[in-house]
C-alpha cells in the first residue's frame, strides 16, 4: 500500500500527474465509500428490480382484467420517460409530500432520504425493463410443459415458481445481462440527488484538486471495472444455469 | 376423503361419463360421450385424428372443462365449479403424447417435484420412493441425467414415472408412443403392459392396434365427437359392425 | 402438432407485443387527475397559484425548453449516427489493428455511463480550439451534445456490426464470385440489405439519448428540466408543486418518446429482427 502511494506521490513531483486518490488517504477514502456506494444501489437495486420484473411478469398474465392494464400501464410508463426526470420527481415531488419528523435542532428529517429513493426510482425503471423481459421469456415456455404441470396437480403460483421461472429465466438472462448493466451505469443519476457515489466523490475531489483528466480517467476505468465484473458474474451464472442437452 | 364427496366403494364405476358435451368456439369437439369402467380396467380410445379423442381424456383431469353433461372419479363430480382440482389430481395421472419433462431438472428431480412440491410429502421418503420408480421403469443409472441427455422413449418413462409418484388411482396415456421412434416404442409399451398386469386403471389414447388389442379390456371407438363403436377387443377388431369402423381399420392395418 | 386446439385453459393471456396503453388507462388516468384535483383546486381561494395554474403559466417556456432538448437530441443523433457508422464499419474492416481499435473504442464508449461521458466531454474538451489563426469557440451545449455523441457513436457501431454480421456468408461469397471488390460488396449489396435490419435499434437510440438529454442540466446546460427546477423557485420553492412541475416533464418525454417505442416495436415484428 505505501509502495503504491510512493509511486503516485513520485509521479505527481516528476510529471504533474496528480492522482490524489491513490496517495491521500482523505481522497482515497472519499473514492472508496463512493464505490462502495455505487456498489450497494447497485447491488440493492438489481435484486429489487429482478423482484419488480418477477411479479410484475406474473401479474400481466393474471385473470383479473384491471391488474394487467396497472402493470402494462406502468411498464410503458417507465421506459418512455427519462430516468432522471424519475428521480426528481419522486424524490422532491413525492419526498417532500411524505410527513418527516424534525430533529431536535428543528430540521426537516424526511421519512426517505436520498440514497433510498434513488434505490426506490432506479429498481422501478429497471424493473419496468424486466417485466418486458420476463414476459418474453415466459412467452417461450411450451404451453404442453405448463400442462403437465398442471396435471400433476400444481397450481398456477406453484407452476410459475417452480417451473416456468426457472426456464423463462434461462431464455432471456443475455437481455437481462444488457439491461442489468444499463442498471448499473444508469446509478450515476443519483449523483443529482447528491447520493456520494463514486461520481459525486471524483467531482469533489478533482474540483478541490484541480486534477480533473487524472481523476477521470479514474472514473471510467472504475465504472469500466465494475461493468466487467458484473458481466463477468452474469456469465458465470448464465453458465451455472445452463442445462446439458437443453436450449439453442 | 374429503367429507363432501359422497361415499365411493369399488363395486361402482371408477370413472364414469354421462352425455360430455365440449367446443371449443363454434367447435363441437364432444357431442354426448358416455362410458364407466370399473378399478383395474384398462380401456383404450381409438378412432381417427381430430375426432376428440385427446380432448376427452383432458376432460377427465380437468385439464379442459366440459361444458354439458357428467364426468365422476371414483363417484367426485368432475364438473364442478367447486371441485378441489389437487385432490382430482393426486387421483388421475397424465402423461402426454411430448412428455413434457420439465428440462432444468434430472430425471429424479423431476419424479420428486410434485410429491414434494404439491403434496409436501417427506423429502426422504419421496426420494426413496423416486428411485423405486426409476427402477420400476428401468431407467437405473440414469438418475442425475437431464430430459435433453435421454431418448425419447425413456424420457416418456420418466414422464410415466413422475406421474404414477404421486400415487394415482387411474392413468390417462394420450398418445404416449406417437412422437416415439419405432425401437423405442416398445420399451415405453412394456412399462405400461406391466403397470396394466399390476392392476392399475388406464385409459389410452393410441394409434397400436396390436397393442390396444393385447392391453385393452374394451375399446372405444370415437369418431367426429361421439363413441360409434365399443366392445371387447377380440370381437370389436374381429366383426366391426359399423361402417366407418370398417373403414377406419381397414385404412389403418 | 402444437396447439391444433386450445387445450389448456388460458394460464396466460394469448400472446402479445409489448404492453400498449389502452383506452382503461385513459380512464384510469381521468380517475386519477379527477380525485387530485379537488386538492390542488382547493389552494386556488388562498393567495398562490394552484400546481395545476402553475404549470399551465409556465407551459411555454417549459416547453420552449424541451425543444431544446429535442435539438440537442437530433444534432448528438446526427453526429453519432455519422461517427458510429464509421467505427462499425472499421470493426468489420480488413486491418486488423483497426479493427481492434474500432472494437475498444466501441466497447468502451457502450460501458461507459451517459453522464460519466457528458461530464468527460464537459470537462476535456477546450472551450476554444485554434485551427489555423481561427479561434472556434466551444460553447457548452455544444460539448453537451458531443457528451450525448459519444455513447450514440458505440451504440451504432454494435448495430452495424451485428447488422452486417446477420447477412448469410452466401451472400460475400456470390459477391466475390462475381469479381466485386470488398468495397463494392459492402456498399452495393451487403450494406443495402441490411440497412432495414439497423432502423428498429437505432430508433431504439433515438428514443435512449432523447431521454438523456435531461441529464444536460447536470452540467450546467439550460435545458427543460434546468427550467424546471427555476421555475420552481420562481414561484416560491413551494413543496407542492414538485411532482405537478416534474410530473409535466415527464408528460413531455412520454408524449414524444412513446410512439417512437410502438413503432419500433412495429417495424421490429414486421423485419423480423431477434
Amino acid at each position: 500500500m505505501n509502495a503504491v502511494a510512493e509511486f503516485f506521490r513520485n509521479l505527481y513531483e516528476a510529471t504533474g500527474l496528480n492522482f490524489t486518490v491513490f496517495y491521500d488517504p482523505y481522497d482515497r477514502d472519499r473514492y472508496l465509500r463512493g464505490v462502495w456506494t455505487t456498489i450497494y444501489l447497485s447491488v440493492v437495486s438489481i435484486g429489487l428490480s429482478i423482484v419488480i420484473g418477477g411479479v410484475g411478469a406474473w401479474l400481466q398474465g393474471s385473470p383479473v382484467a384491471l391488474l394487467r392494464r396497472l402493470v402494462n400501464g406502468f411498464v410503458v410508463v417507465f421506459r418512455n420517460t427519462p430516468p432522471l426526470v424519475q428521480i426528481f420527481f419522486f424524490y422532491f415531488g413525492l419526498g417532500t409530500l411524505l410527513p418527516a419528523s424534525f430533529d431536535a435542532s428543528g430540521l426537516r428529517q424526511p421519512l426517505l432520504n436520498n440514497v433510498q429513493w434513488a434505490i426506490i426510482s432506479l429498481s422501478l425503471f429497471a424493473g419496468a425493463f424486466n417485466v418486458e423481459i420476463f414476459r418474453s421469456g415466459i412467452e417461450a415456455v411450451p404451453r404442453t410443459t405448463v400442462e403437465a404441470a398442471e396435471a400433476l396437480g400444481y397450481t398456477r403460483l406453484g407452476a410459475y415458481l417452480f417451473i416456468v421461472l426457472p426456464l423463462a429465466l434461462r431464455v432471456c438472462l443475455p437481455s437481462l445481462n444488457n439491461n442489468l448493466v444499463n442498471l448499473l451505469k444508469t446509478t450515476t443519476l443519483a449523483y443529482a440527488i447528491a447520493v456520494p457515489e463514486t461520481l459525486y466523490a471524483m467531482k469533489q475531489i478533482w474540483s478541490e484538486s484541480q486534477n480533473v483528466p487524472e481523476m477521470m480517467s479514474v472514473l471510467l476505468a472504475t465504472y469500466i471495472a465494475l461493468v466487467g465484473l458484473l458481466v463477468w458474474i452474469m456469465h458465470r451464472w448464465e453458465r451455472a444455469l445452463a442445462i446439458p442437452g437443453y436450449g439453442r | 376423503m374429503s367429507a363432501a364427496a359422497p361415499t365411493w366403494t369399488a363395486e361402482r364405476p371408477i370413472v364414469e361419463l354421462h352425455d360430455v358435451h365440449k367446443s371449443f368456439g363454434t367447435v363441437e369437439v364432444l357431442r354426448g360421450v358416455s362410458f364407466s369402467m370399473m378399478k383395474g380396467e384398462v380401456i383404450c380410445v381409438i378412432g381417427p385424428s381430430g375426432s376428440g379423442k385427446s380432448t376427452l381424456i383432458r376432460c377427465i383431469n380437468a385439464l379442459v372443462p366440459i361444458n354439458r353433461g357428467s364426468i365422476r372419479v371414483e363417484g367426485q363430480e368432475v364438473n364442478d365449479p367447486a371441485l378441489d382440482k389437487l385432490a382430482l389430481r393426486r387421483k388421475v395421472g397424465m402423461v402426454f403424447q411430448q412428455y413434457n419433462l420439465f428440462p432444468h431438472k434430472t430425471a429424479l428431480q423431476n419424479i420428486m417435484m410434485a410429491p414434494l412440491h404439491v403434496l409436501k410429502q417427506d423429502r426422504r421418503e419421496v426420494e426413496e420412493r423416486a428411485r423405486l420408480l426409476i427402477r420400476k421403469v428401468r431407467l437405473d443409472g440414469k438418475e442425475d441425467s437431464y430430459p435433453g441427455e435421454l431418448s425419447g422413449g425413456q424420457q416418456q418413462r420418466v414422464a410415466i414415472a413422475r406421474s404414477l409418484a404421486m400415487r394415482p388411482q387411474v392413468m390417462l396415456f394420450d398418445e404416449v408412443t406417437a412422437a416415439l421412434d419405432p425401437e423405442t416404442v416398445k420399451e415405453v409399451l412394456n412399462t405400461i403392459r406391466e403397470l396394466a398386469e399390476e392392476g392399475m386403471t388406464c385409459i389410452l389414447v393410441t394409434h397400436e392396434m396390436g397393442f390396444a388389442r393385447e392391453i385393452a379390456g374394451h375399446i372405444y371407438f370415437t369418431d367426429r365427437g361421439v363413441i360409434v363403436e365399443h366392445g371387447p377387443p377380440a370381437e370389436f377388431f374381429a366383426s366391426p359392425k359399423d361402417e366407418r369402423t370398417r373403414q377406419f381399420l381397414s385404412q389403418i392395418l | 402438432m402444437r396447439g391444433a386446439l386450445p387445450v389448456l385453459l388460458p394460464f396466460r393471456a394469448p400472446e402479445r407485443g409489448p404492453p400498449t396503453l389502452t383506452r382503461a388507462h385513459l380512464v384510469m388516468l381521468a380517475v386519477a387527475l379527477a380525485a387530485l384535483a379537488p386538492a390542488a383546486l382547493a389552494q386556488a381561494s388562498g393567495a398562490p397559484l394552484s400546481p395545476l395554474a402553475v404549470v399551465w403559466k409556465w407551459t411555454p417556456l417549459l416547453l420552449a425548453g424541451f425543444g431544446f432538448n429535442l435539438l440537442i437530441s437530433f444534432a448528438a443523433m446526427a453526429i453519432g449516427t455519422a461517427a458510429g457508422f464509421g467505427l462499425g464499419l472499421a470493426q468489420l474492416g480488413s486491418s486488423r489493428v483497426l479493427r481492434g481499435l474500432a472494437w475498444a473504442l466501441t466497447q468502451f464508449f457502450r460501458n461507459s455511463p451517459w453522464l460519466v461521458l457528458l461530464f468527460f466531454a464537459m470537462f476535456l474538451i477546450p472551450f476554444q480550439v485554434r485551427i489555423g489563426g481561427v479561434t472556434i469557440p466551444l460553447p457548452d451545449w455544444l460539448k453537451a451534445i458531443i457528451g450525448f455523441a459519444l455513447p450514440v457513436m458505440a451504440n451504432v457501431s454494435e448495430i452495424v456490426r451485428g447488422a452486417v454480421r446477420s447477412v448469410p456468408t452466401p451472400q460475400w461469397e456470390s459477391a466475390d464470385s462475381l469479381a466485386f471488390t470488398p468495397r463494392q460488396t459492402m456498399w452495393m449489396i451487403i450494406l443495402p440489405q441490411c440497412i432495414k435490419r439497423m432502423i428498429p435499434p437505432w430508433m431504439n437510440v433515438y428514443s435512449l439519448i432523447t431521454m438523456a438529454t435531461v441529464q444536460a442540466s447536470v452540467v450546467g446546460v439550460t435545458e427543460m428540466l434546468t427550467l424546471t427546477g427555476q421555475v420552481h423557485a420562481a414561484e416560491g420553492g413551494r413543496p407542492e408543486l414538485f411532482a405537478p412541475l416534474y410530473g409535466f416533464a415527464l408528460l413531455c418525454f412520454f408524449v414524444y418518446c412513446y410512439p417512437i417505442d410502438l413503432m419500433t416495436a412495429r417495424l421490429e415484428r414486421r423485419f423480423q429482427v431477434r
